[in-house]
């Protein structure tokens, strides 16, 4: 299979995998940087009627009161679902965006900084976590910095959090009481073995995790007709992966 | 309220003053920016609302910065911007992290007057961890033991920014880009660049003054055409992708940035 090849099936499995995790949400906010999950929210707005609030758009995004009015109505539960990356996820789904090496004064390298990450990882109820470079470097057992944690002290005031981490290789389900990370399914190519060998952090695996179940034929047609023209205007360079060539 | 050139709108600027940014998606002067490049003070200090891109970024690139507080520098989907991630690495910049909201919210204590803002989140961090400005405190209004984080008022000195259109009073339409709004009012003064000036009062009609930033705030403004290039204005023109791309190629090394600068910088703007 050529790399082209192997890539678009990988992202489709994540596409299918974060698709599969809005069920049933109504309002979903895309942040920065983020085309596999504005992809993904496009598609739920197209098969159920979903809610996007794409940030960096101007067609798929409807706030009026400026950059403020995302956080505020986050803090208010009007939104169900959001996205978050990072240069490190740990295994407790601690996650890095300021840099590698010792923070503040030590860093080796420096990421683009926590955007609003660390105040949504803690106020929207569903954190899909996304990183397709699926690498012991890129999902070790510690990140080097936390720009937002996992989980929280029982005390703090914290309605959200992580519930899922999609990669390029797995999905798996987060535990917020138990603080870990459980396979739930494997994309195409993948096996127990490959996968223990690319993670940095340990996680709960049962032996006969299924496959990541791809996109329906339904759902490309909505991808080819629809959703790659709405989410060109946001991420010209991704929406020319999804069309056909 | 003035009309000015971009030089003088600039020229504005003192040495040590704090100066509000947008994000490139929402109204950037890159007139103004281009104006800095040339001659500028080495003292910038930056508070983006609430993160930055290429402007930050060329600014840090010739040393104009002393200081940024920012929840991220990034040039969006044309990748990481490399000046930045070497001035902060190599500590060239005072920079103080911050999160999205954490600007909003200090900012909006800035327009009420008030001392503080409380913030949900942030606790555990490492950002919060090394912001010894920023405090801890038990919710007052709750037996509960519910710790809440105060944020200290931001009020920049300067508000600069690009909007498409102006009126011969000063009134500056930003539309829904609101949080320009929030900026100017919680600056002392704003500077402002705009692609024209219109005849007529924008306050006249409701459907142009709900979008209206009253000439109160501003103090100054400078008609720049295409202002924001290789950034985008509006519904006017989009960001240059391209340019973006070919920037975030450039200034992987001194050279390319170098080369790319010298560009920017030759590019005369088109006087009104």
């Amino acid at each position: 299979m050529s790399r082209d090849a192997q890539a678009a099936r990988r992202r489709e499995a994540m596409l299918a995998a974060i698709l599969r995790r809005l069920e049933g949400c109504r309002t979903i906010a895309v942040g920065a940087s983020s085309p596999l999950p504005g992809t993904a929210a496009l598609l739920a707005r197209a098969k159920w009627g979903a809610r996007v609030l794409m940030l960096g758009s101007r067609r798929h995004n409807s706030f009026t009161d400026g950059g403020r009015e995302l956080f505020d109505i986050a803090a208010q539960g009007r939104l169900d679902a959001f996205f978050l990356s990072g240069g490190q996820i740990d295994g407790s789904a601690n996650i890095n965006l300021l840099g590698i090496g010792s923070y503040p004064d030590g860093l080796i390298q420096r990421f683009p900084g926590s955007f609003g990450s660390a105040y949504l990882y803690f106020v929207v109820p569903k954190v899909i976590l996304f990183r397709e470079e699926h690498e012991r470097r890129t999902l070790p057992e510690r990140v080097d910095v936390v720009s937002a944690p996992g989980t929280s002290p029982a005390h703090v005031h914290r309605p959200g959090g992580p519930v899922a981490l999609v990669t390029g290789r797995c999905v798996f389900g987060f535990d917020r009481s138990a603080g870990r990370f459980s396979l739930e399914s494997l994309h195409p190519g993948e096996d127990a073995g490959s996968l223990r060998a690319a993670t940095g952090f340990d996680y709960d695996a049962r032996d006969d995790a299924p496959v990541t179940e791809g996109l329906s034929e339904a759902d490309h047609a909505l991808i080819r007709d629809r959703v790659a023209d709405e989410i060109a205007e946001t991420y010209p360079r991704f929406a020319a992966t999804l069309r056909p060539t | 309220m003035r009309f000015v050139s971009t030089q003088e709108l600039v020229a504005g600027l003192a040495p040590g003053d704090l100066i509000a940014i947008p994000p490139d998606y929402s109204g950037v002067s890159m007139a103004a920016t281009r104006a800095l490049l040339r001659a500028g003070s080495d003292e910038l200090r930056l508070i983006a609302v609430p993160t930055s891109g290429l402007q930050a970024e060329l600014l840090i690139g010739v040393g104009r910065v002393a200081e940024l507080e920012a929840a991220a520098v990034s040039l969006g989907e044309a990748g990481p911007a490399p000046r930045f991630a070497d001035a902060v690495r190599n500590r060239r910049i005072r920079m103080r992290d911050t999160t999205c909201p954490a600007v909003h919210a200090a900012l909006q204590a800035a327009e009420k007057g008030i001392p503080f803002m409380p913030l949900r989140g942030l606790l555990g961090t490492d950002i919060l961890a090394h912001r010894d400005d920023w405090r801890v405190v038990p919710n007052p209004f709750t037996k509960a033991d519910d710790p809440i984080v105060l944020l200290p008022a931001i009020a920049p000195d300067v508000a600069l920014f690009h909007a498409p259109r102006a009126d011969r009073d000063g009134n500056v339409w930003i539309g829904r880009r609101r949080e320009l709004a929030t900026m100017a009012h919680a600056s002392r003064r704003s500077l402002v660049t705009v692609e024209e000036v219109v005849e007529g009062s924008l306050l006249a009609h409701e459907e142009s003054a709900a979008g209206v930033l009253p000439a109160m705030y501003v103090e100054a403004i400078a008609v720049a055409p295409r202002g924001a290039w290789p950034l985008g204005c509006q519904d006017l023109y989009d960001a240059d992708d391209v340019e973006l791309a070919r920037y975030a190629a450039a200034a992987r090394s001194a050279d390319g940035f170098a080369a790319w600068l010298e560009m920017f910088l030759g590019r005369t703007e088109v006087l009104a």
